[in-house]
């Protein structure tokens, strides 16, 4: 029996554990209590102020803007891992889509045209890979994990950007996530809300997609 | 005719071409792939949605054999 293929990049990043769905979930969980941890305090703190002075309620309010903001700012911390880079020339551009066109399918080729994102599904989940970031969803569809990783050349047209990270995923799925820096975990519509608006339909997609399998390595 | 590509900023280019039994060819195809990996490159071979497998000598039989560069998180 051969051994699993793994990415040779991990061994630059060998401190870290290997990703699998069960350190995914956990990850997950623990972003989730930082998350209230971050909020339930302003807005208790807020509440008791109420409580005590209701004529405090400015300092309630400010409070509550602080138990708002924070979760966003980290939701669209997560949503910029998919954030378009600055395009190459037309011709390379063209080039390097025609490469990346045939490393996909129709569909993943025709969503790709339209929000500039390839979908790719695994087995941790639904994967959406952009050109310095990727966008794993959860099977179930409901939680996301955003990663920021990307190729050490900036000449690289956009199409090969993502061509590099889809071929590094289709190499070893743990891998890649062990070697990307994550930015963000937590429910697609808060990501969902802070993405482009033209970038939307991918990650619709992706959590159709991810919605169908219920299960994750 | 099999291929050995390499992305880079002109989108890619082709290093090497060859046809099984051209000696000549694959010989300047095997030597092109070594000089790629030496230079930091990996090579991969895609199979279709959702595998790729890297490899460390160039598979002769296969269409084509794409060359990236490492990856890191951002």
């Amino acid at each position: 029996m051969s051994a699993a293929p793994v990415l040779p990049e991990t061994a630059g990043v060998h401190w870290r554990p290997r990703i699998d769905g069960r350190r995914l979930t956990t990850i997950g969980r623990g972003w989730t209590a930082t998350t209230a941890a971050h909020t339930v305090p302003f807005l208790g703190a807020g509440g008791l102020l109420i409580g005590l002075e209701p004529l405090s309620f400015p300092v309630a309010t400010v409070l509550a803007v602080h138990a708002w903001a924070i979760p966003e700012l980290y939701a669209k911390r997560g949503a910029n891992v998919l954030r378009s880079r600055p395009r190459a020339e037309a011709g390379p551009e063209r080039v390097a889509l025609g490469l990346l066109g045939d490393l996909v399918g129709h569909d993943a080729r025709e969503l790709h045209a339209r929000t500039g994102l390839v979908p790719e599904r695994g087995a941790l989940g639904v994967w959406l890979v952009g050109e310095a970031g990727a966008v794993l969803v959860r099977p179930g569809g409901r939680r996301v994990h955003c990663y920021c990783v990307r190729v050490e050349d900036l000449s690289l047209p956009s199409g090969d950007r993502i061509a590099h990270l889809l071929l590094a995923l289709r190499e070893d799925e743990a891998g890649f996530a062990t070697v990307a820096n994550m930015a963000f975990s937590g429910a697609r519509w808060r990501v969902r809300r802070r993405l482009l608006p033209a970038m939307r339909p991918a990650l619709d997609a992706a959590g159709a997609l991810a919605q169908r399998s219920t299960t994750g390595a | 005719m099999a291929r050995l590509i390499r992305m880079d900023s002109t989108g890619h280019t082709t290093i090497a071409e060859w046809t099984v039994g051209d000696e000549t060819a694959t010989e300047a195809a095997v030597r092109a792939f070594r000089e790629q990996l030496d230079l930091g490159h990996f090579a991969v071979v895609s199979e279709g949605e959702g595998k790729a497998r890297q490899v460390r000598e160039l598979p002769l039989d296969e269409e084509l054999v794409i060359l990236r560069r490492p990856i890191a998180g951002g």
